[in-house]
C-alpha cells in the first residue's frame, strides 16, 4: 500500500515537474522552471547591465513593456536612452541600428513580428550582412535582429510566415531559433556578444510555456555556442530534426512512435546558419532514415538543405528516402480549421517518421 | 453644455493638434484657385452651423414647435447640413458600425473569433462621413481595422460576420480574416496587416482610374479612391512616396489620416517630430486639412470638397480627422496607458450621440424613428451572427485553392499530367 502510495505521489510529483512539452529526461529534481519569456526578459536584462553598450530599439519596447512583454521592466532599469520606443518605420530604425553598430554599439532590434522585417530587410541583408565583407574586415556589424517568427493562432497570411530560410540563405547573417527556456537564454546571451549580425527567430506559442532549467543556465555568464545542434533525445531508428516549436512536436512524436518500438533521435537545430552539418550527419549515420520538420513553406525551405547536406554527405548510409515536412504551400488561411491543417501537427511527424521505417501505408497524394 | 459641433470650444483645448482649417493656408502659391476656395469654405461652414444651433437651442426649449419651424424658414442663413434621408441614412450607418463592433467583442470572448481583432469603436464619423458619399466603383484602401469600412462600403453584415468566424460563407471564404477583408464587387481593395501597406495600393487604384480615363479612353471614368491609415503610419517611407507620385501624377485620390492619437501604446506626440500631419500634405503640393473626425456632418463636407476635387482631376488630398478609439488597440489589448480623462472627454463627444442630438434638434428626425433603427441594426447584426454561426467551415479541399489565380500555377506533377488536373490534388496535405 505504501508503494502504492509513493508511486502515486511519485507519479504526481513528476506531472507538477514535466512542463507542458516534455523536454529533458535527465534533470536535476531540484529543477527551476522559467518561462522562454522570463528567458529572454532575464537574458537582456544582463546583457544591458554588463555592456553599457548595448541598448534595445523596436515598437512599443519601452512604455508598453514590450508587444509580447519580453522587454518588461527594461525601460525602468535602464532608461529612454537605452529601451528606445520607435516610430512605425521599420526601414528606417533597423538602418539607424545598423549604423550605430557600424560604430562598435550593440543594439538589439526587435520587430514586432518578423513578418515587419520585410520592411527594413535592405538593411538587414545589404547593410548589416554583407558590411564585413565588402568593408575586407574594416566594419563589423555586432547587431542582433530579433522577434517573433512563424504562425501563431488566427492571425492570418500576413502574420504568420517562417523566415528561417530566407535569412539562412545570406551569408554573413548568423540565424538562431531557440526552442525552450535554456535555448532562449543562452542563444539570446550568445548573440547579443557575437561581433555578426544575428537574427533570432523567437516563436509567440511558446513565449508563455514554462520549462526546467538548471542553476547553470541561471548564471549571468551562459552561452550556448552558436552553430552547434542539441540532441534532445537519443534514438536510433529515425532522426528528426526541427527548430522552435517543431522541436516540442517532434519530441511528442517520438513519444507515440516509442509505443510502435521506433526509437527516434530528435535534433533540436538552434542554429539555422551556421547550420551544425557534423551533427546532423552524424546522427543520420547511426539511424539511416530523415525526416526533417519546419513550420515554413516546403520549398527552399531549411528541411531541404538539411536533405542536401545529408545527401551530399552521408548517402551511402540512408536506409530511406528523406521525409521532408513542412507548410502546406499556400499563404496562411484564417479559418481555423484550415489554419490546422496548413501547419505541421503531430500526426504529420509520426507517419513521415513511419514512411521512413516502411511501417506505413503508401504515401497519401502529396500535394 | 458644449455640443460637440462647437468649434469654438474644440480650439481651447490643451490637445496640441487642434488647429483650424485657416491655418493651412499659408501654404505655397503652387495652388490653383479652386483649392484656395476650397481651403477657405470649410470654417465658415462650422461657423455658421455653429451659430445657428445655438440660436435654435435656445428657442427649442421655449417656443412651441411651428414657431421653431417659422424662425427656421425665415433665416437667410445656410439651411440645414443634410437632408432627413441622408441624415437617417448617416445614423443607421453609424450604429451598424457601433453595433457591429460590440458584438465582435462580445463574439471574441466567446471564443467565436480569434487572432488578431481591432475594433472601431468611436471613429464612426469619419467612415460614414466619407463612405457615403461614395459610389459603388469607387474604391477603398483601409488597415487591420476594417470591418467598419467593409460595412459602410456595402459589404453586407452577415459576409464579414462570417469572415470573422472562419466560415466559408465569409467575404474571403474564411481565408483572410479580420484584417484582410476583400470585395471586388464593392470594390475594397484591403484590409491589410501592415502600417503602411494600403496607401501605395490605393494610389495604385487611383493611378488606374486616371489611366483608364486617358489611355483606355473611358471618357467617363472618374473613380476615386479613398485610402483610409492611422496616425502611426504618417512616420511611415511608404506614406510619404505616395503623397509625392500622387500629388504629381495628380491621381484622383484622398488620403484620410484617422489619427486617435495612438499607435498600440506610442502615442502619437513621442513619435512623431511634427505631430500636426495636415501639413504634410502643402509639402508635397496638396491641400492639407484638419477636421474634427468626432463629427459626422464636419467630415461630410470636408469629405464631399476633397472628392470631389479629385473627381474634376485636381489632384490628390490629405485629410487629417482627429478622432479616437473607445477601445484598446485590439481586443488583447490592455489598454494601459492611456489617460482616463482623455477617454472620458472623447467619449463625451460620442459621434452617434452628437448626430442623433443634432436630428432629433432640428426636428429632421424624432425619437422614435431613430429608435426604430437601432432596433432594425440590431436584429441585422443578431440575424448576422445566427448566419455566421450555422454556416459551414471551410472543407479540406480549400485549402489549396485561390494560390494562383491559373490552377496549372502548381506545375507538373510526378504522372506527367498537370497537378491541378489529379482529383485528389485538392484534398490537402500539410506534410508536402
Amino acid at each position: 500500500m505504501l508503494a502504492i502510495a509513493r508511486q502515486r505521489i511519485l507519479g504526481q510529483s513528476f506531472q507538477k515537474i514535466r512542463p507542458a512539452v516534455s523536454v529533458l529526461r535527465s534533470y536535476s529534481s531540484a529543477a527551476k522552471q522559467i518561462t522562454v519569456r522570463e528567458a529572454l526578459n532575464s537574458a537582456l536584462d544582463e546583457e544591458m547591465s554588463a555592456d553599457p553598450k548595448v541598448f534595445l530599439m523596436g515598437e512599443e519596447v519601452g512604455e508598453y513593456q514590450g508587444a509580447y512583454k519580453i522587454t518588461k521592466g527594461l525601460l525602468e532599469k535602464y532608461g529612454p536612452e537605452r529601451v528606445l520606443d520607435t516610430p512605425i518605420t521599420e526601414a528606417g530604425f533597423t538602418g539607424i541600428g545598423v549604423g550605430a553598430a557600424y560604430y562598435g554599439l550593440k543594439p538589439v532590434v526587435e520587430f514586432m513580428t518578423f513578418n515587419f522585417s520585410m520592411q527594413a530587410i535592405d538593411h538587414i541583408i545589404n547593410s548589416a550582412a554583407k558590411s564585413n565583407y565588402m568593408s575586407a574586415g574594416q566594419i563589423s556589424v555586432p547587431i542582433v535582429f530579433r522577434g517573433p517568427n512563424g504562425a501563431a493562432a488566427g492571425v492570418g497570411a500576413q502574420h504568420s510566415q517562417c523566415y528561417a530560410s530566407w535569412y539562412a540563405s545570406c551569408p554573413g547573417l548568423k540565424v538562431l531559433s531557440p526552442y525552450n527556456s535554456e535555448d532562449a537564454r543562452g542563444l539570446l546571451k550568445a548573440a547579443i556578444r557575437d561581433p555578426d549580425p544575428v537574427v533570432f527567430l523567437e516563436n509567440e506559442l511558446l513565449y508563455g510555456e514554462s520549462f526546467p532549467v538548471s542553476d547553470e543556465v541561471l548564471d549571468s555568464s551562459f552561452c550556448i555556442p552558436i552553430g552547434k545542434a542539441k540532441i534532445e533525445r537519443e534514438g536510433k531508428d529515425v532522426t528528426i530534426t526541427a527548430f522552435s516549436k517543431m522541436v516540442g512536436y517532434a519530441l511528442k512524436a517520438a513519444e507515440i512512435l516509442e509505443k510502435d518500438g521506433i526509437h527516434a533521435e530528435v535534433i533540436n537545430l538552434r542554429s539555422i546558419r551556421p547550420l551544425d552539418r557534423s551533427t546532423i550527419n552524424a546522427s543520420v549515420r547511426k539511424t539511416n532514415r530523415l525526416v526533417t520538420v519546419e513550420e515554413g513553406f516546403p520549398q527552399h525551405g531549411v528541411g531541404a538543405e538539411i536533405c542536401a547536406s545529408v545527401v551530399e554527405e552521408s548517402f551511402a548510409y540512408l536506409d530511406a528516402p528523406v521525409e521532408r515536412i513542412a507548410g502546406a504551400d499556400v499563404p496562411m488561411p484564417y479559418a481555423a480549421n484550415l489554419e490546422r491543417m496548413a501547419v505541421p501537427q503531430i500526426e504529420d511527424i509520426v507517419r513521415a517518421a513511419r514512411r521512413a521505417c516502411y511501417r506505413s501505408v503508401p504515401l497519401a497524394a502529396a500535394a | 453644455m458644449s455640443t460637440a459641433f462647437s468649434a469654438a470650444n474644440f480650439s481651447t483645448q490643451s490637445f496640441p493638434l487642434n488647429h483650424t482649417s485657416t491655418t493651412t493656408h499659408d501654404s505655397p502659391l503652387v495652388f490653383a484657385k479652386p483649392t484656395s476656395q476650397f481651403l477657405r469654405s470649410t470654417p465658415k461652414l462650422r461657423l455658421s452651423s455653429f451659430s445657428k444651433l445655438n440660436l435654435s437651442r435656445r428657442s427649442g426649449t421655449v417656443v412651441a414647435v411651428s414657431d421653431v419651424v417659422k424662425q427656421k424658414k425665415s433665416k437667410s442663413t445656410p439651411t440645414l447640413l443634410i437632408t432627413k434621408e441622408e441624415g437617417l441614412e448617416l445614423y443607421e450607418d453609424m450604429v451598424l458600425g457601433r453595433a457591429f463592433e460590440d458584438m465582435c467583442a462580445q463574439m471574441y470572448y466567446r471564443g467565436k473569433m480569434f487572432g488578431f481583432v481591432h475594433l472601431y469603436n468611436g471613429q464612426e464619423a469619419v467612415s460614414t462621413g466619407f463612405i457615403k458619399l461614395l459610389k459603388q466603383q469607387d474604391s477603398v484602401v483601409s488597415t487591420y481595422r476594417d470591418h467598419v469600412h467593409a460595412l459602410s462600403k456595402g459589404v453586407p453584415a452577415r459576409a464579414v460576420m462570417s469572415e470573422l468566424f472562419g466560415k466559408t460563407t465569409g467575404c474571403c471564404r474564411g481565408q483572410g480574416g479580420s484584417m484582410h477583408m476583400f470585395s471586388r464587387e464593392h470594390n475594397l481593395l484591403g484590409g491589410f496587416a501592415f502600417i503602411g501597406e494600403g496607401i501605395p495600393i490605393a494610389t495604385g487604384a487611383a493611378f488606374t482610374s486616371k489611366y483608364k480615363r486617358e489611355v483606355l479612353k473611358e471618357a467617363d471614368c472618374d473613380h476615386v479612391t479613398l485610402a483610409f491609415f492611422g496616425d502611426g503610419t504618417c512616420n511611415n517611407g511608404q506614406f510619404f512616396e505616395c503623397l509625392n507620385m500622387a500629388s504629381l501624377w495628380k491621381l484622383p485620390i484622398v488620403f484620410v489620416v484617422e489619427n486617435n492619437l495612438w499607435a498600440i501604446g506610442m502615442s502619437h506626440l513621442r513619435a512623431t517630430s511634427d505631430p500636426q500631419i495636415y501639413k504634410k500634405g502643402p509639402a508635397f503640393g496638396m491641400p492639407g486639412i484638419h477636421v474634427d473626425g468626432m463629427d459626422v456632418l464636419k467630415v461630410r463636407e470636408v469629405a464631399k470638397e476633397a472628392i470631389g476635387r479629385a473627381r474634376r482631376g485636381e489632384g490628390p488630398t490629405l485629410v487629417e480627422c482627429e478622432t479616437y478609439r473607445f477601445r484598446g488597440h485590439s481586443l488583447a489589448d490592455p489598454d494601459e496607458l492611456r489617460d482616463p480623462a482623455e477617454k472620458a472627454h472623447y467619449a463625451a463627444r460620442d459621434p452617434i450621440t452628437a448626430l442623433k442630438k443634432y436630428l432629433t434638434e432640428n426636428n429632421l428626425a424624432s425619437e422614435s424613428e431613430l429608435k426604430a433603427i437601432d432596433k432594425k441594426i440590431d436584429e441585422v447584426v443578431e440575424d448576422a451572427v445566427e448566419f455566421a454561426d450555422e454556416s459551414p467551415v471551410p472543407p479540406r479541399s480549400q485549402l489549396l485553392e485561390n494560390v494562383f489565380a491559373d490552377p496549372k500555377g502548381f506545375g507538373i506533377g510526378s504522372d506527367g499530367r498537370y497537378r491541378c488536373e489529379d482529383p485528389k490534388f485538392t484534398q490537402g496535405t500539410a506534410h508536402v
